[in-house]
């Protein structure tokens, strides 16, 4: 039943303009960021820009291409999420869901997964026009692999905070301000703190857990914090959903 | 205890501390259509989103055949098909890829979606419309599409929820006829504040003010109770009350204004042919004479005031 919701939601998103223009907004994005990464590789190859760092050409490119897609899902994943649930809760249709043979989990769940699923044609895209380097360079797929896992359980984190927000009210452009003021503030904080490696934030921040997988370190700790905030704004939702059905 | 599809049990429900529905106990039988009537902020809504689910009950019990629906929702709500007040349609889609999400989410097997689809439209007058966008239909396919949502999964009980509300005459006509046909094969429940709908479309009625109920009967019951025995006469000549009461059959002669009087009839028989044979003999100048329908506001005060059977 989740797999039926996760359809429902993809069809709606390709029923409107809003998925197409998403998409298409941010793999042009993409597409700018790594022909302009290979395009100063190539310039610190002949020398004409000093580089900060010797590092391969997976590296050097993937930095560009990875630090753009973690800027880029913080203000796109909101405008996805906002209309998950607070569109529904304007237009009146959940009790179309409600009165469906499924549970507040399950539509919660396969509004998720529907949603992972839309991103993740974006972390594919990205891996797919990465590994392209492949064709003149031996590039390193396990950098590739560990930062595609990361900025999925990235964004899989965003749909879930975004999500919750959704659940809150009935106006989807609030939504989107919320959830997108509660992602900067998270990634303004990890900055301001990053002085101090021992803060308690760091251990709360995003951000940070996503470290480890942009040197394509895949980090058991990191993975598990990335799962527990998906489940903590999940079972909120689903929880703020059923106080619909207990208060009305 | 199979012959009752759907039962609820002292039901309340409380806002606050106020009790928008309050004790309500009723059943429906199979195959009947029960009709739900109230003025507007009865309870009628309320009653209908605890039925399917969509509001959780205060107190009370509800069992969807047999199956009590606080304790397993999953297996009670798939024998209900609902459609609410605002219709919950997603406008972008098309009527088609509506309804087999419809039939999906209420467990078609994927192998029957397309038959459910097909059947689904067949029976709401939507087969033409199957490729249009929800969003571009008249406010009396969209209805019908609601309803198709309804009953695409063949529930057992079927759940309306004024769906005539904001249609024309001739689509309001078409709905119902559509509601007579859903009701040979389910039962149905339909809530409205018309009472003219229930008398055309339902076998039972029960009606639902601030919260409790105050009638439930057969729809035959609520007719007498409406046309009662009464006739309105118009005299241009009047004669004294005792000559019309002498008449045979009459029990009670009320003057109203205009030179119109209602004639209340004992008897089952309604003496009319008499009345106007004895009016143009003496030569009352009788100008009218009809059945005194009471007004819907009349009988529903009057059946506000009523204890519940």
């Amino acid at each position: 039943m989740i797999i039926n919701v996760a359809r429902k939601e993809l069809k709606t998103v390709f029923a409107s303009p809003m998925g197409w223009i998403i998409l298409s907004l941010l793999m042009g994005g993409f597409g700018w960021m790594y022909a302009d990464g290979v395009d100063n590789y190539f310039q610190v190859m002949s020398g004409s820009i000093r580089p900060a760092e010797r590092v391969g050409v997976t590296i050097f490119v993937g930095q560009t291409v990875y630090g753009a897609a973690n800027f880029l899902m913080t203000v796109a994943t909101p405008l996805l999420t906002m209309r998950l649930i607070s569109e529904e809760r304007r237009n009146q249709t959940l009790p179309f869901l409600f009165s469906a043979p499924i549970t507040l989990t399950e539509i919660v769940l396969g509004k998720f997964l529907g949603l992972v699923i839309f991103l993740g044609i974006l972390v594919a895209y990205i891996f797919i026009m990465l590994s392209t380097l492949n064709i003149w360079a031996d590039i390193d797929f396990g950098y590739l692999l560990g930062n595609s896992f990361g900025l999925m359980l990235l964004v899989a984190s965003f749909s879930a905070l975004g999500i919750y927000f959704s659940s809150l009210t009935n106006q989807p452009i609030i939504a989107a301000i919320l959830s997108f003021i509660a992602l900067f503030a998270m990634g303004v904080l990890s900055t301001y703190f990053a002085s101090d490696p021992n803060h308690w934030f760091h251990y709360i921040s995003l951000n940070n857990h996503y470290q480890s997988f942009t040197r394509g370190v895949i980090d058991s700790s990191d993975v598990i914090y990335f799962v527990l905030f998906i489940a903590t704004f999940l079972t909120l939702t689903v929880r703020r959903l059923d106080a619909d059905r207990l208060s009305g | 205890m199979a012959i009752h599809t759907l039962e609820a049990t002292d039901l309340s429900r409380l806002f606050g501390v106020n009790h928008a529905v309050k004790n309500v106990t009723f059943h429906l039988n199979k195959g009947e259509v029960l009709g739900f009537l109230g003025p507007n902020g009865a309870g009628k809504s309320t009653t209908m989103r605890m039925l399917t689910g969509n509001l959780a009950p205060s107190e009370g019990a509800i069992k969807v055949c047999g199956i009590d629906i606080v304790e397993k929702p999953k297996e009670a709500k798939s024998n209900i098909g609902y459609l609410p007040e605002i219709r919950p349609l997603y406008k972008e889609l098309t009527v088609d890829e509506f309804l087999a999400i419809a039939a999906r989410f209420h467990n078609v097997n994927s192998r029957n979606i397309r038959k459910a689809v097909e059947a689904a439209k067949d029976k709401c007058g939507l087969g033409h419309m199957s490729k249009k966008l929800i969003e571009n239909l008249s406010n009396g396919y969209q209805q019908r599409v609601g309803i198709a949502q309804a009953i695409i999964h063949e529930p057992e009980i079927v759940i309306l929820d004024e769906p005539t509300v904001g249609l024309d005459p001739s689509q309001i006509r078409e709905i119902r006829k559509l509601i007579k046909d859903i009701g040979k094969k389910h039962s149905v429940i339909l809530s409205t504040h018309i009472l003219p709908e229930v008398e055309m479309v339902c076998d039972r009625v029960q009606i639902i003010n601030e919260g409790s109920l105050v009638y439930r009967g057969s729809i035959d019951d609520l007719k007498q109770q409406r046309k009662g025995n009464k006739l309105l006469v118009g005299l241009s000549k009047p004669p004294v009350m005792k000559e019309i009461l002498s008449i045979e059959g009459v029990s009670l002669v009320e003057k109203v204004e205009h030179g119109m009087f209602r004639i209340h009839i004992k008897s089952e028989y309604i003496p009319a042919e008499e009345i106007v044979a004895i009016a143009i003999k003496k030569g009352w100048g009788l100008f009218h004479i009809a059945p005194d329908i009471t007004s819907l506001e009349d009988i529903f005060v009057q059946l506000t005031q009523m204890q519940p059977k």
